[in-house]
């Protein structure tokens, strides 16, 4: 290939796409994954990266509402959908409910899973909102966690899914 | 302690960790989020032989690439590194020899990641292979192809004997001798976060290091030996880890690289390893061979035993030294043993180098120990939990090795661990193919001596307040996810009577911050615990000095709580911790205040007496169900109870989650974890590479995998500690392996003596059980090991000082 296509290539394309219900446009590398686009383009750098190849789950959003590894989707591919982002979720000062029951029952240790469990965990309340232990554990599997071993991860989802159905303050 | 006693109101309290806003919000900066501008990136060049010599390295086509800035080679790093003095072995890039398939041997630094990525293709790199070695085996068989020219000889890096009273005349008068092997595999740590470091050129010129490292102060020293400038013009900033586990004890190649980029560029340099070149950095557990041989009394205690080791160290020194003695110097702790000799060898092979993971030599011999004494109870129809319980060592103790025990709550733990697993109604009672196994364990609270010989504290915190009433602590330490900082808020705001969310923490900042040794063998919470509990008491006594007048009240009667200070009689007599602080800023000036630890000098005096004394122990006892199916193989574990000492929880939230974590990544290894390798067939070369360099294929447990996890902590606060607060990051690791193996021999009567244990090692084992074979698989021989001449040590009961004394018989003679 020669030097001049490699720059073709590179020439940055334009995205319009709604991140954390905000309409954004953004010029980026066309290779880019969504990934990278909101990590190093966008400067949303809360959503973590542990394989880049879809293993570990550490880069989980919510794309239209459905949780999906940022690192296995293209950012071209984004044009028009609305993307969240642990950015997103707290309501002003406050924290959401899963962010608050994650910091109060040990579900985040070194937090870098955190991000992609919690915005996996909103996905699967905003469903169901009354997921059984089982139920969470099967809908967070897909994101590892070296540190808490889950259960507190469990624990606080279930807190925050009572406090999410106005069972708990 | 001169204030009045009393009631805790921050240390024991579950609450919210202060650093976990941060986290839920992902505000929380991660070495990889940092970015500066005019930032470069850099991309490294890996070997992929496992060993070969450089015969030529031609990067010109990379450095006239389009957006490289800069290429480097071995040839920029003439001075080794090693995180141990005596293990100098290893380049930044490897200058004319590569050790391991992922030894890195160019650097590209260049505009993006992507244009570095290209520019890497473009360097022609001649190797010349060497002949490999890939087992503990062969390394002792081929002392002539050697993988490093130092060491004890041939491709033996550490070679140890110690004799702890005579063991042969021990063994030789036992009731019973069982003599046993054991193999643990390797594995790695696999932190989330994959490492990365930014360095930059700060205003004033000196080298700023942002990094995900776990020790900032090593790393510090090595960066001023192997770039050669002063420490002092260099700072180096622990990001938060995004899990360390030990990974990211040793200083890393890619930590050089980017300082050196940033200095001879002046711009900030970044690299971020890929979960690739994380399996190839490794550092984790060593792979060891073990053979047990204790000497049991009729009625179930040790006489003695002798545990020999053998560490397949992979390609590079790194912690070795101290690995080789960890597989063996915690070993007496938890049971009286009247004797004891250990010997350990640890050797070079062309894989990743091992170092230390979560438990640092002493998961291996544990799970040893640990399945041989179920062989024990078996054997001599003893209950498991009480053969254990009849045997722990006694509060104060000394072992025959001179480690002083100081606190135990192992009794506790096992009694409260078998209560609370319903032990006695379900072992040797469940229905075939489910069982339940029983196990314990201790691990130190920090290691008394530091990596490199000094006398200075190993642990200092500075702490200051000022007339807004804020608190600021500042210590060394690194938070890697366990919640160092969340104890030094706690034990600062408990002392001065305020709330967590007044202190500010400031850590792992070698520009700012006192000296800490680093969040390695489970030694900040009593380390730096206490540090920060002698400057806060410091402060306290000044401001109780400053302000008992006011008070109509001795400084003795000052009292701190709530954020207030009064007068320990007439509590409405008070004011605020801001006012405080302000009577007493204009009593005395500015107010700071230091703390320091050092831990107390061990009873042992012999030479390598350093390595295993610490100023506390945990202990820990864990019962595991199975269910075997006996058709597949397939292992299930339903529950897990695990009772752990720990002197006081700071947080038990987090004290709870550590536990669980450990017992998490305990389970892991013990029944998936393992990072191993294979050789190429002859025609592709026959080199060794590595079978499993990424996360699909190397398991771990996932949230589906993990049962529920009953904790029970066992709270004795120990003197030394802070706030009698004791390790939990460790401990609860170790016990969970052996227990797991013990249960499957109570589901089906086999026993797999080796690590991990998987369906095909059960299915085996059934075959032989069928066959009416031993149902055994594990090891079958422990090659010749050239250990050497034991130095050998009385034991306190035996009359000796602690210090290397003569043999009462000739060495080699038999006892009668």
């Amino acid at each position: 290939m020669s030097g001049t296509a490699r720059i073709e290539r590179r020439r940055n394309v334009q995205l319009r796409l709604g991140v954390n219900g905000e309409d954004t446009e953004v010029s980026f590398a066309p290779y880019k994954t969504l990934l990278e686009l909101l990590r190093e383009d966008l400067g949303l750098t809360g959503t973590k990266h542990g394989c880049e190849l879809g293993e570990c789950g550490a880069c989980a959003v919510l794309i239209d509402g459905e949780p999906q590894l940022a690192c296995l989707k293209l950012a071209i591919e984004c044009e028009g959908c609305s993307v969240e982002t642990i950015e997103g979720l707290a309501r002003g000062k406050e924290l959401h409910p899963l962010q608050a029951a994650f910091a109060d029952h040990g579900g985040s240790q070194c937090g870098y899973c955190t991000p992609g469990v919690i915005m996996t965990a909103k996905g699967l309340l905003d469903h169901e909102p009354e997921p059984s232990r089982e139920r969470i554990r099967e809908a967070t599997a897909g994101i590892l966690c070296r540190c808490t071993g889950y259960q507190q991860i469990v624990d606080a989802i279930e807190h925050a899914a009572a406090e999410l159905r106005g069972e708990r303050k | 302690m001169s204030a009045p006693q009393k009631r805790l109101e921050v240390v024991g309290r579950s609450r919210r960790r202060v650093d976990a806003r941060a986290k839920v919000l992902g505000q929380l900066r991660f070495a990889d989020d940092l970015v500066l501008p005019r930032m470069l990136h850099a991309k490294l060049l890996r070997s992929p032989h496992p060993h070969a010599v450089i015969e030529s390295l031609d990067a010109s086509r990379a450095r006239s690439h389009p957006g490289v800035h800069l290429v480097l080679t071995g040839r920029d790093f003439p001075v080794p590194f090693g995180i141990m003095p005596v293990s100098q072995d290893e380049y930044p890039l490897a200058p004319e020899r590569v050790r391991y398939v992922g030894d890195p041997v160019a650097a590209v630094i260049a505009r993006d990641e992507q244009t570095a990525g290209e520019a890497l293709e473009l360097i022609e790199v001649k190797y010349r292979a060497l002949p490999t070695i890939a087992t503990p085996e062969e390394a002792l068989a081929h002392p002539e192809t050697r993988i490093h020219d130092y060491g004890e000889q041939g491709n033996i890096h550490r070679n140890q004997a110690y004799e702890f009273g005579d063991v042969e005349d021990a063994l030789a008068n036992a009731d019973h001798v069982f003599e046993d092997l054991f193999f643990y595999e390797g594995n790695t740590h696999l932190p989330m976060e994959q490492q990365a470091s930014l360095a930059a050129i700060d205003g004033e010129g000196k080298l700023l290091l942002s990094s995900s490292t776990q020790n900032p102060h090593y790393l510090h020293r090595q960066l001023a030996q192997v770039l050669q400038i002063p420490a002092a013009q260099i700072r180096v900033i622990a990001c938060p880890n995004g899990g360390g586990f030990g990974g990211k004890c040793d200083p890393g190649g890619h930590e050089f690289v980017v300082c050196k980029a940033a200095l001879l560029l002046g711009r900030p340099v970044k690299i971020g390893l890929t979960r690739q070149e994380v399996f190839y950095v490794h550092r984790g557990r060593h792979p060891v061979l073990m053979k047990l041989r204790t000497g049991v009394s009729r009625d179930g205690r040790l006489t003695a035993m002798h545990l020999q080791t053998l560490l397949d160290g992979g390609a590079y020194g790194s912690h070795g030294p101290a690995s080789t003695f960890y597989t063996g110097v915690l070993t007496p702790v938890t049971y009286e043993l009247p004797r004891f000799k250990f010997e350990a060898c640890r050797v070079f092979t062309n894989k990743p180098a091992c170092g230390p993971k979560r438990g640092h030599g002493t998961p291996q011999p544990r799970f040893g120990q640990e399945v041989q004494l179920d062989k024990i109870a078996e054997k001599l129809r003893l209950d498991p939990a009480k053969l254990r319980l009849n045997m722990v060592t006694k509060p104060g103790s000394l072992t025959a090795s001179w480690l002083r025990v100081g606190t135990t709550g192992l009794a506790e733990c096992i009694r409260k661990a078998v209560e609370i697993s319903g032990w006695k109604a379900k072992h040797r009672k469940l229905p075939p193919g489910r069982g339940v196994g029983i196990a314990c364990s201790t691990y130190m609270c920090g290691a008394g001596v530091s990596i490199y010989w000094n006398k200075m504290p190993h642990s200092g915190v500075q702490l200051l307040v000022d007339r807004s009433g804020q608190v600021t602590v500042f210590c060394g330490s690194t938070e890697i996810g366990q919640g160092s900082d969340d104890v030094l808020a706690a034990i600062v705001a408990e002392v001065l009577g305020v709330d967590t969310g007044v202190v500010r923490c400031v850590t792992g900042d070698t520009g700012l911050t006192p000296v800490d040794l680093g969040s390695y063998s489970s030694r900040v919470t009593i380390m730096m615990g206490n540090a920060a509990m002698q400057a806060a008491e410091r402060m306290r006594e000044q401001i109780a000095g400053s302000v008992c007048e006011t008070l109509g009240t001795t400084p003795e009667r000052v009292a701190f709580s709530q954020g207030r200070v009064f007068a320990a009689e007439d509590p409405g007599k008070g004011m605020s911790f801001a006012e405080a602080v302000a009577i007493t800023e204009a009593k005395l000036g500015t107010l700071s205040t230091v703390g320091s630890y050092t831990p107390p000098k061990p009873p042992g005096k012999y030479k390598g007496g350093g390595v295993g004394p610490s100023p506390a122990y945990s202990f820990s006892a864990c019962v595991v169900a199975v269910e075997v199916d006996e058709k597949t193989g397939w292992i299930h574990v339903p529950k897990i109870w695990i009772a752990h000492d720990i002197g006081r929880a700071i947080n038990p939230v987090l004290a709870r989650g550590q536990v669980i974590g450990g017992v998490y990544m305990g389970l892991g290894e013990a029944l998936m974890e393992e990072q191993v390798f294979r050789r190429l067939p002859p025609k592709l070369s026959a080199a060794l590479v590595h079978r499993i360099p990424s996360m699909l294929d190397y398991k771990s447990l996932t949230a589906l995998d993990m049962p529920e996890v009953e904790v029970a902590l066992i709270e004795d606060p120990d003197p030394n500690c802070p706030f009698g607060a004791k390790e939990v990051g460790q401990g609860p690791l170790l016990p969970v392996m052996p227990a797991v193996a013990n249960a499957i021999y109570d589901a089906v009567g086999v026993r797999i003596d080796e690590l991990p244990i998987t369906p095909d090692k059960v299915l085996a084992a059934l075959e032989l059980k069928a066959q009416g074979k031993t149902p055994r698989i594990g090891p079958a021989r422990f090659p010749e090991v050239p250990y050497p001449k034991p130095m050998f040590v009385l034991p306190p009961w035996e009359g000796g000082d602690g210090n290397e004394s003569k043999m009462p018989r000739p060495l080699g003679v038999a006892a009668s």
